[in-house]
């Protein structure tokens, strides 16, 4: 999932990648970098979103250096457009584009599996986002700080993760501003937990 | 034009796709649904009472197949009534979940209908009993129907043992205009029972009245 604050963004994913019902990597890094300042939040496919990640990362290198400026999240957000588009039915990709940069601040895109695109204050995605909709819905403010954001991403990820299968290991959080990119890990000893009977 | 004329809806299996809640407070329960009825893409009816009595202080939710859900209810119904009268006393919670259980269970292939039964009894207190798939199980909360999923999240985060009534149903009524916020087949109004010592308590929630929450 990934939400915009004022000055940036938060991104954040749990750490499961399966194999039917064998965990091939419990360990994984969903959170993919496509720029100094841009993310993207990989679900699905993990060879199909991985491909197009790699795409998008050579053409955005490559539209920096003739702009000679750090690209627009704007424009990585339209690239993976054209590529989950254009290959909608050989695709299995659902992915959400976060970063900062100087024109419009924190921005978040989601571009979800046919290939549209949409930029939203928060996104989530992934097989265990359905059990966090009613969450994220009721517990999302505007204006909230980045600490905040942080809480609440773990939070939803953290719930997300007790009842989807498919979810599961740590949580990988990152949050992008002018300033960079600050990473963090909460391992399963730290997640937010939530007492239910 | 075409679409209302040759319309799905007539060949379309009636389904309450929907979403419906239990939860224990301190003292009772609550027990609720949407009330949306949908035959494909059509909504066949906005205002069903998807609460249903099996006795004074028993009480069940409904989801799946409008016609699967309605046939066990009435047996049940009936069971229940044979049972409190032979008894000579309010039947316990527990009957009524085990009855819908059998049932659900040795029909389990052609059934496709989930019900939540709540209530409250003299032995026991306040209880919620989940039987999807023919199973039975003693819940402090449970979910049921399409747009359960939406809020497990929320209900896990939000839900507190030891609530108070007001507490429960704010936490009721907010995770089922949460549900019906993002399930296409739940919607409409909120109906809410709730169920002590007292005895049953009915109550709609309409337009307005229903929480709100923040849009994009």
């Amino acid at each position: 999932m990934a939400v915009e604050f004022d000055g940036g963004v938060v991104i954040g994913a749990d750490s499961r990648t399966t194999t039917g019902a064998y965990i091939a990597n419990r360990v994984t890094d969903k959170l993919t970098f496509i720029h100094d300042h841009i993310f993207c939040c990989r679900s699905g496919s993990a060879a199909d979103t991985q491909a197009i990640a790699d795409v998008v990362n050579y053409q955005l290198s490559f539209h920096s250096i003739e702009l000679d400026e750090p690209p627009l999240v704007q424009t990585a957000a339209n690239l993976f457009k054209e590529l989950c588009y254009r290959y909608r039915e050989d695709l299995t990709a659902g992915i959400i584009v976060a970063g900062w940069d100087k024109r419009k601040g924190g921005q978040v895109y989601t571009v979800p599996m046919g290939g549209m695109i949409v930029r939203q204050s928060f996104s989530i995605g992934g097989s265990g986002s359905t059990y966090i909709y009613g969450y994220v819905d009721s517990s999302y403010k505007p204006g909230m700080t980045k600490e905040e954001c942080l809480e609440f991403t773990a939070n939803a990820i953290s719930l997300a993760m007790e009842r989807d299968g498919s979810s599961g290991g740590v949580i990988r959080l990152a949050a992008i501003t002018e300033a960079g990119v600050e990473r963090k890990v909460i391992l399963g000893s730290e997640l937010p937990r939530f007492t239910v009977s | 034009m075409d679409d209302l004329l040759e319309s799905d809806w007539t060949t379309e299996e009636v389904s309450t796709g929907t979403t419906i809640i239990a939860a224990v407070f301190d003292g009772g329960v609550v027990i609720g649904s949407d009330s949306r009825v949908s035959a494909g893409q059509a909504v066949v009816n906005r205002v069903l009472n998807k609460v249903c009595r099996l006795h004074d202080k028993i009480y069940c939710s409904i989801s799946g197949s409008a016609a699967d859900a309605q046939a066990v209810v009435d047996i049940v119904d009936y069971q229940m009534e044979l049972h409190g009268i032979q008894m000579g006393q309010p039947p316990l919670v527990q009957a009524a979940a085990t009855i819908v259980k059998d049932i659900c269970y040795k029909y389990k292939e052609e059934l496709v209908a989930h019900l939540l039964v709540a209530g409250w009894d003299h032995k026991y207190g306040g209880q919620v009993y989940g039987t999807l798939g023919g199973m039975m199980i003693k819940q402090q909360f449970a979910l049921g129907g399409s747009g359960s999923t939406y809020i497990y999240g929320f209900a896990d985060s939000a839900f507190k043992p030891g609530m108070t009534k007001e507490e429960c149903l704010k936490f009721t009524k907010c995770a089922l205009a949460l549900a019906m916020n993002r399930d296409g087949s739940s919607g409409g109004v909120i109906y809410l029972v709730t169920i002590t010592s007292k005895g049953a308590e009915e109550t709609v929630i309409t337009a307005k009245d229903i929480p709100s929450f923040y849009e994009d």
